[in-house]
């Protein structure tokens, strides 16, 4: 049996963080992530835990002396959001590409142009291609599971990848909710030791980290990362199903919630998931079969079993809380409809960019996107695959 | 089926409305619910229009989004009455709960196209009388549990000595004054 609390997202990080008690955390505050070290730092002073706190003047410092620790053979954490992970950007590459299982807690918040705290996904989106996993939370309870999870993925063996865990900035960060927590001892015991195999403060083993790489080795080693990645695939699956024999709460690349016999779905990522199960389940009461499917791992992109779960549906809406103004649509709807191509009869697709700088998603507004889904797959004509949700024009 | 209560408060930076909704939300976790609390976030300032939101339910909690259709409104601060519309979608069977010394019948005028029941306290005097000083978010939080009947009273005194207790571990000496406040506002409101 787990235990009963109540605590934001922010504070279900930072007790991830106390029951794992990691070698090292570098971190520089930035709202809404500045909570995770905040409380974190309490527990250092308090002497819960024994980890090197590093404050640092920058994000971009920050990332690097995660990569040094790391490097070094010790396990680091930290957090950010939105202009943090932005600054961090270069060296998010250099942590990836130098095979360094750090974790790092991303709490979605718009990037500035205007300038906006709220949640929106154009950070995490902004750093799909630099190598890392990524895993996205509806809630508080899920943003604790995955942040526990991703030790075990990103530290094993055929991985050796950093991970981020991101959750939507105030929306789940800041709000109240309540959570089951596991028992410190479980889940010490269930990411374990980290042991790497190959670490710079090994006296008998000297490596190199960071070296000059030539166009002799370079390609090689960019495919060696991504064949970590596609092993990431097995290796999440697994974690997940071990989480939920020890948790009671299952893990998969994504949720496929009334999905089986559904004949519309929307695909969406974070907290407006957990609005449109609402929303699922009013409308599944009227008799209307509509379907979600939440997607949890973004990096690496579960490309076949999305399409083997959306191969049935006759419309599909995919949500994006982020305009990365190809002109095309957002980017999980990109790759989305990329994976339904090869489908035989593949379903008509729409982009939705919502949400932007914390615009409120409301059911009624989930609502509205069934219909519209209901009504192409009765035969009314698609119109503009490429929409904006409850937007002024 | 749930029993899904919704609960907006206005109030305005540095009242501590946030504050009393984390409270509530506190509150109804101790006594077994499912519960929300949020602020909504914007520029933070001291002064400005500020809303923090609650669920409390029998069932687990899934929508994240605010509230616009509320059982319950609390306004911590009468000067927000000419500026927000503080009932828009507030619930004809649910009721409106303002901190201020008026009785109901004088503030009246300032809460127009809204026919549910009206509630003043004077949160104010009573935060003064228990406290020495004007924290109206205890008073306010005592005043939406009666009114509201979310929870058992004596339960709810319970947990809140509880959370009193942990959260002024340092300062035990304010906690009689934060239950007397609450104690007090919930026979007040009610008459």
């Amino acid at each position: 049996m787990g235990i009963r609390d109540r605590l934001s997202g922010n504070e279900a990080i930072a007790n991830a963080m106390k029951q794992i008690n990691p070698d090292v955390m570098p971190a520089f505050p930035i709202t809404p992530s500045t909570e995770i070290p905040q409380y974190f730092s309490q527990f250092v002073a308090n002497g819960e835990v024994d980890t090197e706190f590093v404050t640092v003047e920058s994000e971009h410092s920050a990332m690097s002396a995660c990569i040094g620790s790391e490097a070094a053979g010790a396990r680091t954490v930290t957090a950010t959001s939105s202009a943090g992970l932005a600054l961090m950007h270069e060296v998010l590459y250099v942590a990836a590409s130098s095979r360094l299982p750090i974790t790092l807690a991303c709490v979605n918040r718009a990037l500035t142009g205007p300038i906006n705290i709220n949640a929106d996904h154009g950070d995490s989106m902004g750093a799909r291609d630099s190598g890392w996993i990524q895993i996205y939370s509806e809630n508080n309870q899920e943003a604790y599971d995955n942040f526990i999870q991703a030790f075990r993925i990103g530290e094993h063996p055929d991985v050796q990848l950093p991970v981020m865990v991101c959750q939507d900035g105030f929306i789940t960060s800041h709000g109240v909710e309540n959570i089951e927590l596991i028992e410190t001892e479980k889940v010490k015991n269930f990411v374990g030791d980290y042991c790497p195999e190959n670490y710079m403060l090994n006296p008998n083993e000297t490596i190199a980290h960071g070296p000059y790489d030539s166009p002799v080795y370079y390609m090689e080693h960019k495919r060696q990362q991504l064949e970590a990645m596609k092993n990431a695939k097995e290796v999440i699956l697994s974690v997940g199903k071990e989480f939920g024999e020890m948790s009671g709460r299952f893990y998969d690349f994504f949720e496929a919630y009334k999905l089986e016999d559904a004949e519309v779905a929307i695909v969406v990522l974070n907290s407006t998931a957990g609005t449109a199960k609402d929303v699922v389940d009013a409308m599944r009461e009227e008799g209307k079969k509509v379907g979600l499917l939440k997607l949890r791992i973004f990096r690496p992109f579960p490309g076949e079993e999305i399409a083997q779960a959306l191969k049935n549906v006759k419309a599909v809406a995919v949500m994006d809380r982020h305009e990365g103004f190809s002109t095309i649509g957002g980017p999980v709807f990109s790759e989305v409809r990329t994976v339904l191509y090869d489908l035989p009869n593949p379903p008509k697709t729409i982009s939705y960019v919502y949400g932007l700088g914390g615009r409120d998603v409301r059911t009624i507004h989930i609502e509205s996107i069934y219909n519209e889904l209901l009504a192409v797959k009765d035969g009314k004509d698609q119109g503009e695959a490429y929409r904006y949700l409850g937007v002024r024009e | 089926m749930s029993n899904l209560t919704e609960i907006r408060w206005h109030g305005r930076g540095g009242q501590g409305a946030k504050t009393a909704s984390l409270l509530l939300a506190d509150a109804a976790f101790n006594t077994g619910n499912y519960v929300q609390g949020f602020p909504e976030y914007g520029p933070e300032r001291m002064g400005a229009p500020i809303t923090a939101y609650n669920r409390i339910s029998s069932a687990p909690l899934r929508v994240h989004s605010n509230i616009y259709e509320p059982d319950f409104v609390v306004v911590v601060d009468e000067t927000l009455l000419s500026t927000v519309d503080v009932t828009a979608g507030l619930k004809a069977e649910g009721a409106i709960i303002i901190n201020t010394p008026k009785s109901v019948d004088e503030i009246k005028s300032k809460i127009r196209g809204y026919s549910g029941r009206m509630f003043t306290i004077d949160a104010r005097k009573i935060s003064e009388e228990t406290l020495g000083r004007n924290f109206p978010n205890t008073p306010m939080l005592g005043a939406v549990v009666k009114v509201s009947g979310v929870m058992e009273e004596k339960a709810f005194l319970d947990a809140m000595e509880g959370s009193f207790k942990h959260k002024f571990a340092t300062k035990p000496e304010v906690i009689s004054g934060n239950m007397a406040a609450l104690k007090e506002a919930m026979q007040e409101v009610a008459k």
